[in-house]
């Protein structure tokens, strides 16, 4: 399966979080690296959608979609910063 | 921030088929009409969702091809064991709808105020939103210095040909063909390797804005090449696509 980056699901996030999210900051609870959303790299359909750091490869996020509800698993980031404060 | 709450969630709407215009081969422009769109940036995309009878669906994700202010329109390849880019390509017209959402991203987008020099590096049809940015970039009047690098396999699967001829006014464009080269070819040939980018790339002292997009394994060399070259890789964006 050929890796993505987080731009490919910038449609799915919105869904999820109602604003833009390939440009907020995430920090890698594994080794601490910061980047975007968008230069994460990203496997559609594993099933589920599975996004890896760029850095150490850990899993930093996990969005399964199953009749109609999103489930969202987060616990791979220290950190995911819109910059919106709020 | 009171005005961010009240924006709308995205939801998935119903657009127009304006038209359909052959770019090359296996190439096609789709202009839409897509009721209460709020405008797009250079660099967005949309996802687009078709539903067959039995009610499967599949969703793919386009680039934009126009401008910020330009009606909207999608560039799709043909991919012949693709689910989707075979109906948008071949079977879609003008007056069909399409089910869409969008515009998505605030990371791959260039507006004038983020300056340059831009350096834009493209393979295949990872032309289109580096187009939509170059479309903003003369739109807008904008003086910022451009350099585009255009990796195609042969000229004929060159998309935006003659439009890309015709830039001038700061900007460079730059050719280079991957498998075959027609007699008399002037441009360059072979991969968007490192030698290649050293000639064509801005110095990193002039603290470049790079915009990479392409298949996976294009945008992982390159970007890699780049940061070889100095590139600091906060400046350097990049867009993958797979080939489904």
């Amino acid at each position: 399966m050929v890796a993505l980056d987080g731009n490919s699901i910038g449609g799915l996030l919105l869904e999820v979080f109602g604003t833009d999210m390939t440009a907020a900051q995430t920090i890698c609870a594994t080794c601490g690296a910061a980047a975007p959303v968008a230069e994460t790299v990203v496997y559609l359909r594993v099933p589920g959608t599975v996004v890896r750091c760029r850095t150490c490869g850990s899993v930093l996020m996990i969005i399964a979609q199953i009749r109609g509800m999103s489930c969202v698993d987060l616990s791979g980031m220290s950190a995911l910063d819109t910059g919106q404060g709020g | 921030m009171a005005t961010a709450a009240v924006r709308g969630r995205l939801i998935w709407q119903t657009a127009t088929v304006t038209s359909v215009t052959t770019e090359t081969d296996a190439v096609r422009t789709i202009g839409l009409d897509v009721p209460d769109w709020p405008g797009h940036q250079a660099g967005q995309h949309l996802d687009v969702r078709l539903t067959a009878e039995d009610g499967y669906t599949a969703e793919r994700s386009y680039s934009i091809a126009t401008a910020a202010g330009e009606p909207v329109a999608i560039t799709v390849e043909r991919l012949d064991d693709g689910e989707v880019s075979p109906y948008l390509t071949e079977e879609l017209r003008a007056g069909d709808q399409l089910e869409l959402r969008g515009p998505i991203g605030g990371w791959f987008v260039w507006d004038t105020s983020d300056g340059g020099p831009l350096l834009l590096v493209a393979g295949g049809s990872g032309i289109v939103p580096l187009r939509a940015i170059l479309r903003h970039r003369q739109r807008t009047g904008s003086d910022v210095p451009a350099r585009l690098l255009y990796s195609s396999r042969t000229l004929a699967d060159v998309i935006y040909h003659s439009e890309l001829d015709q830039c001038r006014d700061g900007v460079e464009v730059s050719y280079t063909l991957t498998r075959s080269q027609p007699p008399g070819w002037t441009g360059y040939s072979g991969r968007a390797d490192a030698a290649l980018l050293g000639k064509i790339a801005w110095p990193a002292s002039q603290h470049p804005l790079t915009f990479v997009c392409g298949p996976t394994s294009f945008v992982e060399a390159v970007a890699g090449s780049l940061v070889a070259l100095g590139y600091p890789a906060g400046r350097v964006k990049t867009e993958r696509f797979g080939g489904t």
